[in-house]
């Protein structure tokens, strides 16, 4: 159903956009200035942007996010899949619905209470085994993969739904063992809901910033962390480079994957066209 | 299936349930073990007890989260509505526009707004060159509460947009032969099939915005400090995690409740609909 839009309608819709982009215009704008105000254009410049590729803190702070976000991300999912392969196979209803609440529990829960409650577990066994520094890579990893696991489960559970558990077992009856049939029938039809979930896991992992500024501790700066302690000082326009560069990168991406999307769309209808 | 293959497919979920104890169930027990210890390990409530002198803050911090997660709504409700009556394309277009900011990290997109209404910042800087005084913009709790509004409105305009595109339009159809006039049908057809979504935006807006110390640091300066600068702060600089855990623990505490209460108005008005 399409329906035209009458001109309040659409006058509001551009300002909810313009209130969302405005301040994201001003950061891009901004980046360019040859002074180092952040309020009157003084000229244009790419000085901000040499400055920020000359901070070897933030470029290794980059390098660490990519680590942890591609090791956090690898781990959930298999761990995930696995999981949720289990949880759809459990006959009993009563651990089916606690496994899922406890699932849901770092979705619902404040970002800052999973941050602290992680970084208190952590902290209480090096207290345990007598060592004050526990808190660096091994944790963040920890930590991510926890929250990254919810979101994995949540994308796979639908896809072993809607799949026909009677493939799996023709598979079988035809002489594969259990766990050929689950790579070779069970695995690609579940796959656009794994690759969804690894997709989500690893966006997810670049983005956090409040629960690994609990368990990071000092030596394994993230970007998001590395922001963090960049903003605290007065406003410089490098981070507005950077921003500027996200925004790029994030635009970018998104084009990529709804190109990919639109053509399998039009190959998939295609098929169905030519079926009937 | 045979029992071999559903042992075998029991067993995957085992290393996701120990981690699941270990790295969720045992770390709120040590938040609720901080919570009612001192700091040589010995029982105490007193550190719950004394949270007495933060019931400001902690109401503080509950208001402006509410107040932002209505304004919110008031914003994200029209134009989900909007949304929902367009073309597919005009729709994906659209839904592509409202997550690309989402995905920007919201300490940027916070500092962003820092830098448009400090004193000297580009508002004011327009303001004083048109020959006006300058405006108090940052640092107030209007500033926290634009903050929280920017940072997470897509939570809100997503959910009701998801909902409201699933909606069986044909019901509002119905609605309409049975005479009722525009006004008619959006109050007593659209709204209430949308509460679903409006409960889901809720949560994913309240639930950050109560327990934000960003926002608030940078857009609220020292005159409104809320629960999560308090918590921050003691984990980060104080170093006092037993007065920090108990601020968790009552801060998990109140938002479950809120939840709750959210979710019985959504079950009550889903038993009206049937």
């Amino acid at each position: 159903m399409t329906k035209k839009t009458s001109l309040g309608g659409k006058l509001y819709t551009a300002l909810v956009f313009i209130f969302l982009y405005a301040p994201i215009a001003v950061l891009i704008v901004f980046s360019f200035n040859s002074g180092k105000s952040t309020s009157v254009f003084e000229g244009f410049s790419l000085y901000w942007y040499k400055e920020l590729f000359n901070d070897a803190a933030t470029l290794s702070a980059f390098k660490n996010s990519m680590i942890v976000a591609v090791v956090s991300s690898i781990i959930s999912t298999v761990m995930g899949t696995a999981a949720a392969t289990g949880i759809y196979n459990y006959k009993n209803k009563l651990v089916k619905t606690s496994i899922m609440t406890v699932t849901n529990i770092p979705m619902m829960n404040p970002e800052i209470v999973t941050g602290v409650s992680m970084m208190l577990l952590f902290v209480f066994i090096g207290a345990i085994f007598g060592k004050t520094g526990t808190l660096g890579f091994p944790t963040l990893i920890i930590a991510h993969v926890t929250f990254e696991l919810p979101y994995v489960i949540l994308n796979v559970l639908p896809k072993l739904r809607q799949t026909d558990p009677h493939l799996a077992e023709a598979a079988q009856d035809l002489g594969c063992t259990p766990l050929q049939a689950f790579f070779k029938v069970m695995l690609p039809a579940i796959m656009p809901g794994i690759i969804s979930g690894l997709m989500m896991a690893f966006t997810l992992s670049v983005d956090d910033f409040i629960i690994s500024y609990f368990v990071s501790g000092t030596t394994s700066q993230t970007l998001p962390i590395r922001i963090y302690s960049m903003t605290k000082r007065r406003v410089t326009p490098d981070m507005y480079a950077l921003s500027t560069l996200i925004f790029l990168a994030i635009l970018a991406l998104l084009i990529v994957s709804n190109i990919i999307s639109a053509r399998g769309d039009k190959k998939l209808s295609r098929k169905g066209g030519s079926k009937k | 299936m045979n029992k071999k293959s559903s042992l075998m497919s029991r067993l995957a979920g085992a290393p996701y349930i120990v981690w699941a104890a270990l790295f969720i169930i045992v770390p709120l027990c040590m938040v609720a073990y901080y919570a009612f210890t001192d700091n040589t390990g010995a029982f105490t409530i007193q550190n719950i007890t004394g949270l007495a002198k933060y019931t400001d803050t902690f109401l503080l911090s509950i208001w402006l989260g509410l107040v932002a997660t209505v304004v919110c709504l008031v914003i994200a409700y029209p134009l989900a509505y909007i949304m929902a009556q367009k073309g597919p394309e005009k729709q994906s277009t659209m839904t592509m526009l409202i997550m690309l900011p989402m995905w920007m990290n919201f300490l940027l997109r916070t500092y962003s707004w820092m830098t448009i209404l400090e004193d000297t910042g580009l508002i004011n800087t327009v303001i004083t060159s048109l020959g006006f005084e300058p405006l108090q913009l940052i640092n107030t709790r209007g500033a926290v509460v634009l903050g929280m509004v920017y940072n997470f409105l897509p939570y809100m305009i997503l959910p009701i947009y998801t909902v409201m595109l699933k909606t069986d339009h044909s019901l509002v159809e119905a609605a309409q032969d049975l005479g009722g006039n525009k006004l008619d049908v959006f109050r007593n057809v659209t709204i209430p099939l949308s509460v679903p979504g409006i409960v889901s935006g809720f949560t994913m807006v309240f639930v950050p915005s109560v327990s934000t110390f960003y926002i608030s640091q940078k857009l609220g300066g020292t005159g409104t400090i809320l629960i999560g600068d308090i918590i921050e702060t003691q984990f980060q600089t104080a170093n006092n995690f037993n007065l920090g855990a108990s601020l968790s623990f009552v801060l998990m505490i109140l938002i479950f409740v809120c939840l709750a209460v959210m979710n019985r108005f959504s079950d009550d008005d889903g038993g009206v609909i049937l």
